[in-house]
């Protein structure tokens, strides 16, 4: 090879590479639209025909359908838009209190060896425990409103968070915290500075699944017993055999997931910016 | 010299130190040691691996009390963290959230010194350890010696009269290690504080040191002997070692060191083979 010759060689080789990795994109979109369409596509095709199963099943058509008639008229229990706030308002609140809570006890539990002594017995035997049927209890105590919800959605998200950031503040780099000290750091200094940053990383991950939770409590809670939100909304549809107002809730649900989901990822960007770059690989 | 008239800058008197493992049986690291670091002093303490070398400095600092005997700094007995005392760690114990800037003034506002002053004095030390345009990186975007610099400027900002040094530059490359073992030295130079430098390399010890402190193999080590290194100063450590003074005080400490090595290694491979047949 030449001297001439070798940048030529460089320029072609990285476009090469650009072209292969665009290809490899469009390639990995295309297949997920081709799985879409014949997911739904079959489904539409299987169960169009037959009116026993549309009413069983529901129909993707019939789903479209019945998200335009929520959208354009409201639902029989007022706007659709009222029922997304009071579902997202629940497990907002609910999703904060729980997330303190559970960095505020996680971090001092860890911290403090005598109250983990104390206390870790309780958390096991409360996190053994099927959580979701203090749903029923919170409902019959605190009536029909918000509070049962908002209590149910604590009471999920709580525990999650706990144990990460639990973890967390234990598994923080003894020289860090032996450094701080030095350096002159209160223990309330070494709490804030050292302990909470470094269980971060712990605590974040833990709220992708929590939010998760949160929504599985706003809308169990309001299956349970409530007003208005979207857990009541399937709950009717489900009573009055209304199988396409039960997917179209759920699809609802899955479009505010997927908001939340992109807004924690942002936060978790955002506040361990610190670290270095996540090796390349597959995301999900 | 006025050193030598007023208190030791480290003092430790027939000092021991036991801690219980795991399993629940005793181990005794250190037992009947006595050391005195004098004010301005460049003390290296070398011994073979496992020897309590890092538990002497964490009794030093505070981090660590001990099970007999008495440590004090500057005639005052040792009772919590160490009002002014340094210390750079063998790993990086720099807090990777902070960025260099808000790492070197820690220390400071820590005490409550007003950010402003605080982040005045860190851009000060940050440029006399030669980082002066790194301020806002974060840790993981700087070398390893680059980290090690950081750790140094974060001592050196609380202006401590006694540096403890456990092993800092074991994990440098070579080059790396004699350029910052140099700067250590003109950083030194400036306050001359008492200096406890950790290390299993004699030339580095020698190189840097006014004293070398030999420690027997452990468990229960002690100290086995002391050399004073009477080398000029100012000394460019990649070049003092090819000084024909050098080699002489090398083998003499070696001597004393080579025994204690051969028992830590023949101890280390026994060990080994015992837990192989257990």
């Amino acid at each position: 090879m030449t001297a001439q010759e070798a940048p030529i060689e460089v320029a072609s080789v990285e476009s090469t590479h650009r072209r292969a990795a665009r290809r490899h994109r469009v390639l990995v979109h295309l297949t997920q639209v081709a799985v879409l369409v014949v997911i739904v596509g079959g489904w539409q095709l299987i169960v169009q025909g037959d009116s026993r199963s549309v009413i069983l099943y529901g129909v993707p058509s019939g789903i479209v359908d019945r998200l335009w008639t929520w959208v354009s008229e409201g639902t029989a229990i007022g706007s659709l838009g009222d029922q997304i706030v009071t579902t997202l308002e629940e497990a907002l609140i609910g999703f904060v209190i729980g997330t303190a809570l559970g960095i505020v006890c996680g971090i001092a539990l860890g911290r403090i060896r005598f109250l983990s002594e104390v206390f870790g017995p309780f958390i096991k035997v409360l996190n053994a425990i099927p959580r979701i049927v203090l749903g029923s209890v919170f409902v019959l105590a605190f009536g029909l409103g918000l509070e049962s919800k908002i209590l149910l959605v604590i009471v999920l998200v709580f525990f999650g968070v706990f144990f990460n950031a639990f973890q967390g503040t234990r598994e923080v780099d003894r020289n860090f915290v032996a450094n701080a000290s030095i350096l002159g750091a209160s223990r309330w200094q070494v709490t804030s500075q050292v302990v909470l940053p470094s269980a971060f990383t712990w605590i974040i991950a833990s709220l992708h699944v929590s939010f998760g939770f949160a929504l599985i409590g706003a809308i169990v809670g309001e299956f349970l017993g409530g007003y208005s939100g979207l857990g009541v909304l399937i709950k009717n549809a489900q009573g009055t055999f209304d199988a396409n107002g039960v997917w179209a809730a759920m699809v609802i649900m899955g479009a505010v997931a997927l908001v939340a989901e992109l807004l924690i990822t942002r936060l978790e960007n955002r506040l361990l910016r610190w670290r270095p770059a996540r090796l390349a690989g597959p995301d999900l | 010299m006025r050193a030598e008239k007023s208190k030791p800058a480290i003092e430790l008197r027939r000092v021991a130190k036991r801690f219980t493992t795991d399993s629940g049986t005793p181990y005794t690291a250190l037992r009947e040691l006595d050391l005195t670091v004098a004010e301005g002093e460049f003390c290296a303490v070398v011994g073979p691996t496992g020897c309590g070398k890092s538990t002497m400095l964490t009794l030093v600092s505070g981090l660590e009390r001990p099970s007999v005997g008495s440590v004090t700094v500057h005639g005052k007995p040792v009772d919590g963290i160490t009002p002014g005392v340094g210390f750079v760690f063998q790993t990086d114990a720099i807090l990777p959230w902070k960025s260099v800037l808000d790492n070197v003034s820690a220390g400071p506002r820590f005490r409550g010194v007003p950010k402003k002053d605080a982040l005045e004095s860190a851009r000060d030390w940050i440029r006399r350890v030669g980082l002066a345009g790194f301020e806002d990186r974060y840790p993981h975007q700087l070398s390893g010696g680059m980290r090690k610099r950081v750790a140094l400027a974060q001592n050196l900002i609380t202006e401590p009269r006694v540096i403890l040094m456990d092993e800092p530059f074991s994990a440098l490359d070579v080059q790396t290690r004699a350029k910052m073992s140099d700067e250590l030295l003109a950083l030194w130079d400036l306050t001359r504080p008492a200096v406890v430098f950790v290390t299993h390399d004699l030339e580095e010890a020698i190189a840097l040191a006014d004293t070398v402190v030999v420690l027997t193999a452990g468990p229960a080590a002690t100290i086995k002997a002391r050399f004073p290194v009477d080398l000029p100063r100012p000394r460019v450590v990649q070049e003092i070692r090819f000084d024909q003074r050098f080699l002489d005080i090398y083998h003499q400490i070696w001597d004393a060191l080579r025994t204690e090595v051969d028992i830590a290694y023949s101890q280390s491979t026994r060990l080994d083979t015992d837990r192989r047949a257990s």
